[in-house]
C-alpha cells in the first residue's frame, strides 16, 4: 500500500486485527442496509446503515453538516478519531462514506481493503454485539463542495470541455442494454450515457478478492482508457455509491488532484426532460 | 470463555440465473448458514439468505435472486 499517492488512507485486515481495540481508532461497517452487520461484524466496529443514515431522508442529498455530526458523535468519533470504513459490495458504501467524511473535512479516514468479504473470507473473529459508544461532541466543517459535482456543473463542463468524465457503471448499463443492475428496480427513464462520457467500471480497479489493484496497474488502466490525472475528472454511476469507490481510487490512490462525484449520477441525468443522451458503447 | 465466532467454510462461485451471471458467496458464522448473490459486474447485492444448513440458505437466496433477475429488461 506504500505506493498509492495517500496510503495512509487504506488498511488491511490485518491492521484492523491488530488495531481495532485501540481507543484512538473507531471501525465502521457500511452496508446498503444493516442485513450483513447483524450476522456478525469486526468486534468492536459500529454500523451504519447507507440508505437510512448516510443520505438525508427529505431532501435528495447527502447528509446536511448537523446529520454528519450527529451520526459521528454518536458513533462515538470524535474529531481526532481514525475511521475505518469497510462494508460490503466491496466497499461501494464505505467508499459513500470515506467521500462524505472528507467534504466534511475528517482527516483521519482509512478504508479497509477488500472490505467485509475478505475480512469473512479469512475466518477473522466475529461479533454480533452490537457497541454502545459514549457520545462525543463532534464538530464538523463546512461542506466542502469541490469533491462533489452536482448537475450545473455537469452541464458547464460538458459545454466547455477539458475535463474526463467517466462513468463506472456495467457496459450494458454503459451501453443502454438495461437501465439498473440485473435483479434491481429500474430507476430512470431511459438507458444510456452522458455525452463524451468514458466507460470503465468500478470493478476494474479491484482484484478477485476485493483488494485494489497496484498503483501501476491502476494508472495503466486509467490512462489506456484517457483519463490520466491531467485534466479534472468527474465520476458518476446509477446513484453515486460506485463512482465514490472510484472517486476514492482517482483521488486517494493514483492521486489525481481535481476529481469530484456527480452523486446525482444517471438517476437525475437520465431522468431529464429535454436534454440529450448518447446510446451504444 | 466463549470461543470466538469467525465465518467458516466460505466459499465462492459463479452461475448464471435468468441469462444474468451471478456471485454466491456461501459461509457459516456459529450455526447458522449464510448466503449472499450479486450480479458480478454492476457488483450489486441482489439477495441474502440465512438457514440452518448451506442449501438452504443457498436455495433461499437463489429463488429471490432468480424472481428478481427475470424481471430485468434487455432493451436493444
Amino acid at each position: 500500500m506504500q505506493d498509492y499517492a495517500h496510503p495512509e488512507a487504506l488498511v488491511s485486515t490485518d491492521w484492523v486485527a491488530e488495531n481495532k481495540d485501540n481507543s484512538d481508532v473507531v471501525v465502521v461497517e457500511v452496508d446498503v442496509d444493516t442485513g450483513g452487520y447483524d450476522q456478525g461484524h469486526v468486534p468492536g466496529a459500529v454500523g451504519w446503515n447507507w440508505s437510512e443514515q448516510l443520505c438525508d431522508q427529505v431532501v435528495r442529498d447527502i447528509l446536511p453538516k448537523e446529520g454528519m455530526e450527529k451520526l459521528l458523535s454518536s458513533s462515538g468519533i470524535n474529531n481526532d478519531a481514525t475511521v475505518v470504513l469497510y462494508g460490503d459490495n466491496n466497499n461501494w458504501f464505505a467508499a459513500w462514506a470515506f467521500w462524505q467524511l472528507k467534504v466534511y473535512g475528517h482527516e483521519k479516514v482509512a478504508i479497509m481493503n477488500g472490505g467485509r468479504g475478505k475480512w469473512l473470507a479469512e475466518g477473522r473473529e466475529l461479533s454480533t454485539d452490537t457497541p454502545e459508544p459514549e457520545a462525543t461532541d463532534y464538530t464538523a466543517s463546512d461542506a466542502d463542495n469541490s469533491l462533489r459535482s452536482f448537475l450545473p456543473e455537469v452541464q458547464k463542463a460538458l459545454g466547455e470541455g477539458g475535463f474526463d468524465m467517466v462513468d463506472v457503471r456495467s457496459p450494458e448499463e454503459f451501453s443502454g442494454e438495461i437501465l439498473a443492475p440485473p435483479g434491481l428496480p429500474e430507476t430512470c427513464q431511459r438507458g444510456g450515457h452522458i455525452p463524451g462520457a468514458s466507460s470503465i467500471p468500478w470493478g476494474m480497479a479491484c482484484k478477485e478478492d476485493g483488494t485494489f489493484k497496484g498503483r501501476e496497474e491502476l494508472e495503466e488502466l486509467y490512462a489506456s482508457r484517457g483519463v490520466g490525472g491531467d485534466r479534472p475528472v468527474i465520476a458518476y454511476c446509477r446513484i453515486g455509491e460506485r463512482s465514490s469507490h472510484t472517486w476514492f481510487v482517482l483521488a486517494y490512490l493514483l492521486g489525481f488532484n481535481s476529481v469530484t462525484n456527480y452523486d446525482g449520477s444517471w438517476t437525475e441525468y437520465g431522468n431529464l426532460v429535454g436534454v440529450e443522451i448518447e446510446k451504444g458503447s | 470463555m466463549a470461543e470466538a465466532l469467525r465465518s467458516e467454510d466460505y466459499l465462492r462461485r459463479t452461475d448464471t440465473v435468468a441469462g444474468w451471471q451471478i456471485r454466491i458467496v456461501t459461509y457459516r458464522i456459529g450455526d447458522r448458514h449464510y448466503c449472499h448473490i450479486d450480479n458480478v459486474s454492476p457488483g450489486a447485492t441482489i439477495s441474502r439468505a440465512e438457514g440452518t444448513s448451506c442449501r438452504e440458505a443457498e436455495e433461499a437466496a437463489l429463488s429471490k435472486a432468480t424472481e428478481r433477475l427475470e424481471k430485468t429488461r434487455r432493451r436493444s
